[in-house]
């Protein structure tokens, strides 16, 4: 495992090149970048209907300088599985002698919502891949519709903050855990705010053998209705303020990579974003206390899981 | 030197493949078809092929793993049923569109609601606009002769198209018949190497597989699909040479049965062209002259050709083994385009039979050629379409 410098790294190609139609201030490029520049191996990569893959390879442009596959929304793991297992089969009759590395990148729709069980056949059957979840809350694509990963409170297209309704009601799916039950060899969660972190979580899960699994938080200014320039700033927010922890499980065993020095009130996360802007009328007041008392419970639970080991 | 075995069309299958020996096998259990798979899946256990397996939770995921397979560079197969090809349908579109030649054995069972098990043709030609060709088979021997000869026709450089080779449930799947198999080693050869075009897994030239292509180009890619369409008949009847010198049996873009001189013909697909054609000899027993046209290749459909060997006669009846609710059978929607550019045309109706693996009996045959042979004396028809062989 090459030594995460800076310098160095700077250097590298990008093998998500610049041209592609990201919209300005968008996390995903910046995620896929810090993942694919922390990757020393050859790669292929699959990539679920999304953001990114709309965005990436556009009639006889493609912004993707390695092997990438697209068809459909549910079902990038399933496809790489497809991918993996031809490149097993060929390796095994002696028609193919490179070692490659597979990679399938979702957003959360499809991978908590429509991708979910692709996703998890993929798991349980042990292909050796990592799957990469964007995740930034919501359908952004199709125009910031709810998904399971929708934060509590989010004000989104189809659960819109109304006189009656306060936006999410429910909480968000724990799929990093879920993903762990699987009882994969990895999984973890990163945010491109700490890019060491993400990358030395991608170099570790390029050398587990077997199916592993990271979720990194993506901000949206789309569908967050925030800046275009504050995705670093915000993901660093979710972090600092706990909703967005970062830790691994490695076979089993949890460990909190990043412990926040002064935990910040998940309001400083939810406050520069319109997406959460009602919840901070004094009528709300009730959901924003259980937004962060839930943020508190995943928090302790999780400081628990490690002391466990 | 050939090999004689009473086996079930299943069996049939699983040996073609076996035969074959492609890279990647997605399996996923539906009946019938789910013994195909299982046979297939002892292969590998026992070390028979090199084919990895890639057991998936779905078929959804079954045909997305075999896109991602095909994609990457190799020979792949899959084999479903009924709930299990509408489950694929969305990705059936992708591995056309994106021209991979995935070979699936379709075992044919009726669609739910209600849930039923048994045999018709209502899965396959759900998917009749999907860009797959479909190759139909009567019995285990055609079955396996035409999974054989699907790898050639689908694998041409000139096509790199999916193809469906389609048997009835139950009916073939499960009935054992005598057969013929063919030397492992003449599959193999008559098969041939596997030719990559543009693989994912050639790290040299990077490929990006899945565009979104909107307004600009979509309908160039679509008349693309529909030329390559254009061609398959040609290659299909090539490939039919080659295994005829191979195997001694004879296949074309269709069957015709007794057709020659017919002024009455059934049109059949599968498994009901066998009970067809003992009714058709004893029609022509009794001096009536009754044909019979078995089609071969749905998916192009041969209108010229079809038209051409129907033409000469006074009245046909197309059977269909599934329904276009509010319209005519899909087999009936063919034939009657193709028979609509001739000038003189046969009087043309639709019979819905054998739906969810109902019996389709000589008597039902009878009596639609007694049908026929009084429409083609009075020159009326009494009803376009209709169901036969129904508990009344």
């Amino acid at each position: 495992m090459a030594t995460l410098n800076l310098k160095e790294l700077s250097k590298k190609e990008d093998l998500l090149t610049h041209g592609h139609r990201m919209c300005s201030g968008c996390g995903a490029p910046t995620v896929v970048k810090m993942v694919l520049l922390a990757t020393e191996y050859p790669v292929i990569a699959s990539n679920a209907t999304g953001c990114l893959e709309v965005s990436t390879c556009i009639s006889e442009y493609t912004a993707w300088k390695i092997p990438w596959i697209h068809t459909a929304f549910e079902n990038a793991a399933a496809t790489l599985s497809g991918v993996e297992t031809m490149y097993r089969s060929l390796k095994k009759q002696g028609k193919i002698d490179k070692d490659i590395k597979f990679i399938a990148f979702g957003g959360d729709g499809g991978t908590y919502d429509i991708g979910f069980q692709s996703l998890s056949g993929a798991m349980e059957r042990g292909h050796d891949m990592i799957y990469i979840c964007y995740d930034n809350g919501a359908y952004m694509n199709t125009g910031i519709q709810r998904s399971s990963a929708t934060p509590l409170g989010a004000d989104t297209t189809t659960c819109p903050a109304g006189d009656v309704i306060p936006g999410k009601l429910r909480a968000r799916k724990n799929l990093t855990k879920i993903m762990a039950a699987h009882n994969i060899p990895y999984a973890a969660q990163a945010s491109p705010s700490h890019w060491m972190d993400l990358m030395k979580k991608v170099q570790k899960a390029h050398e587990i053998p077997g199916p592993k699994f990271i979720n990194i938080l993506s901000p949206c200014n789309r569908g967050w209705r925030s800046k275009t320039n504050d995705a670093i700033t915000l993901s660093r927010l979710g972090v600092n303020s706990c909703y967005w922890p970062l830790y691994e499980i490695e076979n089993g065993v949890t460990k909190i990579t990043y412990t926040p020095k002064d935990k910040v009130p998940v309001a400083d996360f939810m406050k520069p974003q319109g997406r959460f802007k009602h919840l901070f009328d004094p009528q709300n007041a009730e959901l924003l206390k259980r937004v962060q008392d839930e943020v508190d419970a995943e928090w302790a639970k999780l400081q628990k899981e490690e002391k466990c080991g | 030197m050939a090999k004689v075995v009473a086996v079930t069309g299943n069996e049939a299958v699983a040996n073609a493949l076996r035969q074959v020996n492609p890279d990647v096998c997605g399996i996923y259990p539906i009946t019938p078809q789910t013994d195909m798979m299982q046979r297939y899946a002892s292969f590998i256990s026992n070390g028979k092929v090199d084919t990895e397996a890639i057991l998936v939770e779905s078929e959804h995921s079954s045909m997305s793993a075999c896109i991602g397979a095909s994609a990457a560079g190799g020979r792949v197969v899959t084999a479903t049923s009924s709930q299990g090809l509408a489950l694929m349908w969305e990705m059936l579109h992708i591995a056309s569109g994106d021209r991979l030649p995935i070979i699936m054995p379709v075992v044919n069972r009726a669609l739910s609601a209600p849930l039923n098990i048994h045999g018709d043709h209502s899965d396959a030609m759900g998917a009749r606009d999907t860009g797959w060709i479909q190759i139909w088979s009567e019995n285990a021997q055609e079955a396996y002769d035409n999974t054989v000869q699907s790898f050639r026709v689908g694998e041409h450089m000139d096509i790199r198209l999916p193809v469906m080779v389609c048997l009835d449930g139950f009916i073939i799947s499960h009935s054992i018949e005598r057969m013929e198999y063919l030397e492992d080693a003449e599959v193999k050869k008559f098969v041939g190497e596997f030719k990559n075009l543009f693989p994912l897994l050639d790290l040299d030239k990077p490929k990006s597989y899945g565009p979104l292509i909107l307004t600009d180009l979509y309908h160039e890619y679509k008349r693309a699909q529909h030329e390559v369409m254009t061609k398959v008949k040609d290659v299909v009847l090539d490939v039919a040479k080659d295994f005829e010198k191979l195997s001694g049996r004879k296949y074309g873009l269709f069957e015709t049965y007794r057709l020659e001189d017919a002024e009455i013909a059934l049109v059949i697909l599968n498994s009901a062209a066998g009970t067809s054609k003992d009714v058709v000899d004893e029609f022509r027993n009794k001096g009536i002259k009754a044909g019979l046209l078995k089609p071969r290749l749905f998916r192009p459909f041969p209108y010229e050709e079809v038209a051409e060997a129907l033409g000469n006669t006074k009245a046909v009846c197309v059977m269909d083994r599934a329904d276009s609710f509010g319209g005519y059978g899909p087999l009936f929607m063919e034939v009657s385009s193709a028979l609509y550019h001739l000038k003189e045309r046969p009087l043309l109706i639709n019979k819905i039979y054998g739906l969810g693996g109902r019996d389709y009996m000589p008597s039902h045959a009878e009596l639609v050629l007694n049908e026929l042979a009084e429409i083609a004396k009075s020159g009326k028809i009494r009803t376009y379409k209709e169901y036969i062989g129904v508990r009344e």
